[in-house]
């Protein structure tokens, strides 16, 4: 059961939050104007990142607020914990695995 | 039977406390302090158990957790049957009642011995070569056989009365292991101020001091052994910022320190008193862990080294020091470790006559060979162990001595009554592997010692290599001493681990000498274990790796001849390593016997994974308290309690119960759902609508955030008017769906489907927080604040009128229309709208009044023929009009064309969610399914749904279908069967007939509009 940080509250349980996927992804503004093609990376690409990646927590039964966590898939360690709209730090290399 | 292998003295047994128990249901004397095993060795018995395939006798092969082979029932009555335990960890009590496993008709006499002469045509993965043909037989024919000739105990049939409690626990230290380096460790961490969590599996702290020899003990700061545990155990006891707890395992190691441990609390009792939960299982937070898990002595590996009769050196020395018991008569010790040779001594002087040490390396030992020479007891280096004899206990070995180039000089037999073999010692490294971190192959230890952490995590004692004693203590106590400190640093950061530390690398081993065998016997520079792992025999006699699983060295060799090279593949191959052991005495074995074959070195071969829990767990120790009614929470509504004195039965619709219908005298579902759904059209029916998700959406960005998110037009919808919302997610598909009524200037009262409330609100604040935060909007579930009564039907005007304030009719209050006043005085919200097709009117009152206003409107309605109805009439009624639900109707493929919902888009707008998709060229094929009507050409059947459609019935398969059956009924108001299906499209087919495969035959059905009643929509704007 991982322990996590929330920006809000503090560390709390796994079972506190929902994963929300990757984060960093933006809406396009007036997604008319965007090709086919862009939609569908939109929508449907996503990394498959082995090591530190960004990704969107909602403390879902806690305080609701949706927020951004820097985690390194290879050890399940979290790096950082950050507000929506902030830019991701810059946590370095990941303390776990080397880069592959 | 007399305890005939007591000792006179000694041990930590209490011998003023008889203790009577049965085994098989014959009974024995022990002592209180014994174990079952210890017990029954007291009593001359060593078969234990039949093992796993080839029901070979087994007797006791260790004294502890490592135990693969005696595993028993403990039986108290009929519900509470514990199979599979370990009788080394069984503690004794009054009345004792256990039972073997595993045989029939009896332990002695066991007819699946029978597998024994088998066994060459059973050897590893022989069920993947065997039992093919016919192929249907291995389902019901051979795997049941296998699985009932194969096996462990049995479980209870009856549920679980004991109770199971939970405890979350956080600490600055866990300790794992309360023996030499873990009680040191606790109380370095607790001079600190530090607060500490100390747990053992076993019946008291100490570990090896615990087996520690009366006589020979080691001094630790001054003091003998036992005195120093007790000093120590007082000490940490007299400490309110310890926890020690005994007879607790740390069975798992989850992600950031969290450690789940086991601690049972009864099964120690010869009489639990009812209220005391049995187990307890902990869920532990630790900033900082401490492991000091100890080690586990490796078995040899030679033909027949399974007799019962035949076990570990340190068990026996367990058996004899902590227990008072004397394993054997007369005994030969097969050794690869200079450890044997300390034992060898106790053992005579215990009255134990040693026969021979028959050591398996070159040459023996200097000094601890000449001292036992000294003490007459012969030694045979460069030996080789050829076999064992004796059917239910060894009685012989059969020895002799390996000459240059392997030949076999002087073979001769050795009588003996005792076996007891060395191989070195194992750092338990279960629960450090399980936290991820690496290990990494210690060539002197010829043993895996912990590597890199990747938790916040130390290793200390034995379970790193640290053998001696003072080792252990030393080792022990600056872990403790680290762990506070950094447990409680200021500058320590959040979850985080911070940078992962290695443990310093494994010291070199302590001098033999030096090393006094308290702690555990000092694993000698020499090197026993795998390196000392014979290549596989070529004898014909069975040499066991895995004990438990039943596993050879030939079956090993078999693996790879077979041309499996990975270790991952042969563990699976063989079965060795598995199951509830978890190979605790067989990996380093294995893996020995796997390296020398493929001619790699052990650290190359690699390291099965280790996978928890360390030892079997009860089942009720995960449940805890989430059994029967506490096992999910149960949502019912206000007017759940009326609904059930009105015969209501009740459905699960998520957490919900909802009232599916209402049972009169003599009916059955369908006469009951016929009789709700003719009454509520021909004059009102009332309906619990309670359960529909409602959420408040307030704040002068309202109306965009709607407009935003639902493809409805909302900036056109007048206050106090409602519409029908769909929801789509941005992949174009159907969401959710409901109609959201404006209250107010900037407030909507949305409502959801009664399963989709949460996501609706996740998928709400997930755009509102993430993507448009420049709304000013608030989001409020309230669910569970509004009580809804729906009265549905021609009357349900006549009803309501004398009971409310707003002008109910049909100029002030028209279909889709919402109004705030009071109903019996109650402040209400009004809707005036109809899922059933009548005229119909939903009255929302806060919760706490849905009982009594529901009652008030059931007693108006009286003189109007009211019918209570319940969700499958509401659902006939809806598919009659040709309404989806929701996922019944839609799947998440489903875009609102397809379900002929392209009304409700508002065309103007530039974007909602959902919008985009909609112009993937995909999302507009002309062959999309559609939303059509079914109808059978026989009035009376009504198809199955999930039902797939066909154009030709006659085709042959695989046939790809064109659509299936969504909503299936029979209408009574229109008497026939309808339906509802997406069809290929289908708006295209109106009036084709199509097929419908039945278990009885291909239906002909003909493609109709979904609107089957009152398409004009007369009766809803009555």
């Amino acid at each position: 059961m991982l322990l996590i940080n929330c920006p809000y509250c503090g560390e709390r349980p796994e079972p506190e939050f929902v994963n929300g996927g990757q984060a960093h992804l933006v809406r396009p503004r007036r997604p008319a104007d965007v090709s086919t093609q862009e939609w569908t990376d939109y929508l449907y690409r996503r990394d498959n990142t082995r090591g530190v990646q960004a990704e969107r927590w909602r403390h879902a039964r806690g305080c609701g607020r949706f927020f951004n966590a820097l985690r390194d898939t290879t050890t399940d360690q979290f790096l950082a914990t950050y507000k929506v709209g902030e830019p991701r730090p810059d946590a370095g290399a990941a303390p776990g695995e080397p880069r592959r | 039977m007399s305890q005939a292998f007591r000792t006179a003295d000694g041990g930590r047994v209490d011998r003023s406390r008889p203790v009577r128990f049965t085994f098989d249901g014959r009974t024995y004397g022990g002592l209180a302090g014994d174990t079952l095993a210890s017990a029954l060795l007291a009593n001359g018995v060593h078969l234990l158990g039949r093992s796993f395939k080839y029901h070979r006798p087994r007797g006791l092969l260790a004294a502890g957790a490592e135990e693969p082979n005696a595993l028993v029932a403990v039986r108290r009555d009929a519900a509470r049957v514990t199979p599979n335990l370990r009788a080394t960890q069984v503690e004794l009590y009054e009345g004792l009642e256990a039972h073997s496993q595993n045989r029939w008709p009896s332990l002695a006499f066991d007819c699946g011995a029978l597998n024994d002469f088998l066994s060459p045509f059973i050897p590893a993965g022989f069920y993947y070569k065997t039992f093919m043909w016919p192929r249907a037989a291995w389902k019901s024919l051979y795997e049941p056989r296998i699985r009932a000739a194969a096996g462990l105990g049995r479980a209870p049939t009856l549920p679980d009365p004991d109770r199971y409690a939970n405890r979350f626990a956080h600490c600055d230290v866990l300790i794992v292991g309360a023996g030499p380096a873990g009680l040191a460790a606790a109380a370095a961490a607790a001079v600190s101020g530090a607060r500490v969590i100390v747990c053992d599996e076993q019946s008291e702290p100490g570990g090896s001091l615990l087996s520690a020899s009366a006589r020979g003990e080691p001094a630790i700061e001054g003091r003998a052994a036992a005195v120093w545990l007790r000093e120590m155990l007082a000490a940490l006891a007299a400490r309110d910022n310890v926890t020690l707890l005994s007879r607790t395992t740390a069975f798992g190691y989850f992600p950031h320190n969290f450690v789940a441990l086991n601690e049972r609390l009864t099964d120690h009792l010869a009489a639990p008193d009812g209220e005391r939960p049995r187990e307890r299982l902990w869920q532990v937070r630790a900033r900082e862990v401490v492991l000091a898990t100890g080690s586990i002595e490796r078995p040899l590996v030679f033909p027949g080294n399974d007799r019962p009769g035949v076990m570990l050196t340190s068990a026996a020395r367990t058996f004899l020091h902590r227990y008072g018991v004397r394993a054997g008569t007369r005994t030969v010790l097969v050794t690869a470790d200079d450890s044997a040779y300390e034992s060898a001594l106790e053992l005579k002087r215990s009255g134990v006559e040693v026969a021979l040490i028959a050591d398996l390396r070159e040459s023996a030992p200097a000094t601890p060979g000449e001292r036992a020479r000294l003490a007459g007891i012969p030694v045979l280096a460069s030996a080789a162990v050829l076999g064992s004899s004796g059917r239910l206990r060894v009685n012989a070995v059969r020895v002799a001595r390996r000459a240059q180039g392997g030949a076999i000089r002087e073979p001769r037999t050795v009588g003996c009554d005792l076996v007891l073999m060395s191989g070195g010692f194992t750092p338990s490294v279960h629960l450090f592997s399980q936290s991820r971190g690496k290990l990494s192959w210690e060539e002197t230890l010829q043993a895996f010692v912990p590597g890199r952490a990747a938790e916040r995590v130390r290793c200390a004692g034995a379970c790193r290599g640290m053998f001696g004693l003072e080792e252990a203590l030393t080792d022990g106590r600056s872990a403790g001493t680290a762990a506070a400190r950094e447990a409680r640093s200021p500058g320590r950061t959040g979850v985080s681990p911070g940078e992962l530390r290695a443990p310093e690398p494994a010291a070199a081993p302590a001098q033999a000498t030096a090393s006094e065998p308290a702690a555990a016997p000092a694993s000698a520079a020499s090197g026993g274990g795998a390196a000392s792992v014979p290549a596989a025999p070529t004898s014909g006699a069975k040499a066991f790796v895995d004990w438990q699983n039943d596993v050879t060295s030939k079956d090993l060799a078999l693996a790879m001849r077979e041309g499996f090279r990975s270790i991952e593949h042969i563990k699976r191959y063989t079965t060795t390593g598995m199951a509830t052991d978890q190979g605790k005495t067989s990996n380093l074995n294995a893996l020995g016997i796997v390296s020398r074959s493929l001619g790699k070195p052990i650290p190359e071969v690699g390291l099965t994974t280790f996978r928890p829990p360390y030892t079997p767990i009860t089942f009720g120790s995960f449940a805890t308290t989430a059994r029967g009614e506490l096992f999910d929470p149960v949502r019912t509504t206000p007017m759940h309690g009326w609904a059930a004195s009105q015969g209501a039965v009740f459905e699960d619709v998520g957490l919900w119960k909802r009232a599916r219908y209402f049972l009169r005298a003599g009916e059955d579902l369908h006469a009951a759902v016929n009789r709700e759904c003719l009454a509520t059209r021909a004059s009102c029916g009332i309906f619990d609508a309670s359960t529909l998700g409602k959420i408040e959406v307030v704040g002068k960005d309202a109306v965009e955030f709607m407009n935003r998110l639902y493809v409805n037009a909302w900036g056109s919808l007048a206050v106090g008017r409602c519409r029908y919302g769909i929801l789509l997610r941005d992949d174009g598909f159907v969401y959710d769906d409901g109609v959201v009524a404006r209250v107010g200037e900037n407030r909507f009262h949305v409502t959801t489907t009664t399963g989709g409330a949460p996501r609706v609100l996740a998928l709400m604040e997930d755009y509102l927080q993430t993507e448009w935060q420049e709304l000013s909007v608030w989001l409020t579930s309230t669910t569970e604040q509004w009580a809804v009564i729906a009265v549905q039907g021609p009357r349900a005007r006549a009803v309501l009128e004398g009971l409310t304030d707003i002008d109910i009719s049909a100029a002030a209050l028209p279909h889709m229309a919402v109004a705030t006043g009071r109903i019996c005085g109650v402040p209400m919200r009004l809707f005036r709208v109809s899922f059933s097709g009548e005229l119909g009117f939903e009255v929302n009152v806060p919760a706490d009044f849905g009982a009594p206003v529901w009652e008030a409107i059931w007693q108006a309605g009286q003189a109007h023929g009211m019918t209570p109805y319940g969700t499958e009439t509401m659902h006939v009624m809806r598919a009659e009009k040709g309404y989806i639900i929701v996922g019944q109707d839609t799947d998440g493929t489903v875009t609102p064309d397809d379900a002929g919902l392209t009304w409700a888009i508002g065309k103007s707008k530039p974007d909602f969610v959902g919008k985009r998709s909609l112009q993937r060229p995909a999302m507009n094929a002309p062959d999309r399914r559609q939303l059509v009507g079914l109808l059978t050409s026989d009035p009376r059947t009504v198809l199955e749904e999930g039902a797939q459609i066909l154009a030709d019935p006659a085709t042959p398969p695989p046939m790809r279908p064109m659509g299936h059956v969504t909503s299936s009924y029979y209408s009574a108001c229109l008497g026939r069967s309808i339906a509802l299906a997406l069809v290929a499209g289908g708006r295209g087919r109106l009036g084709q007939t199509l097929y419908a495969p039945m278990p009885a035959g291909s239906v002909p059905v003909q493609v109709v509009s979904p609107v089957f009643y009152d398409p004009e929509g007369k009766r809803l704007h009555g």
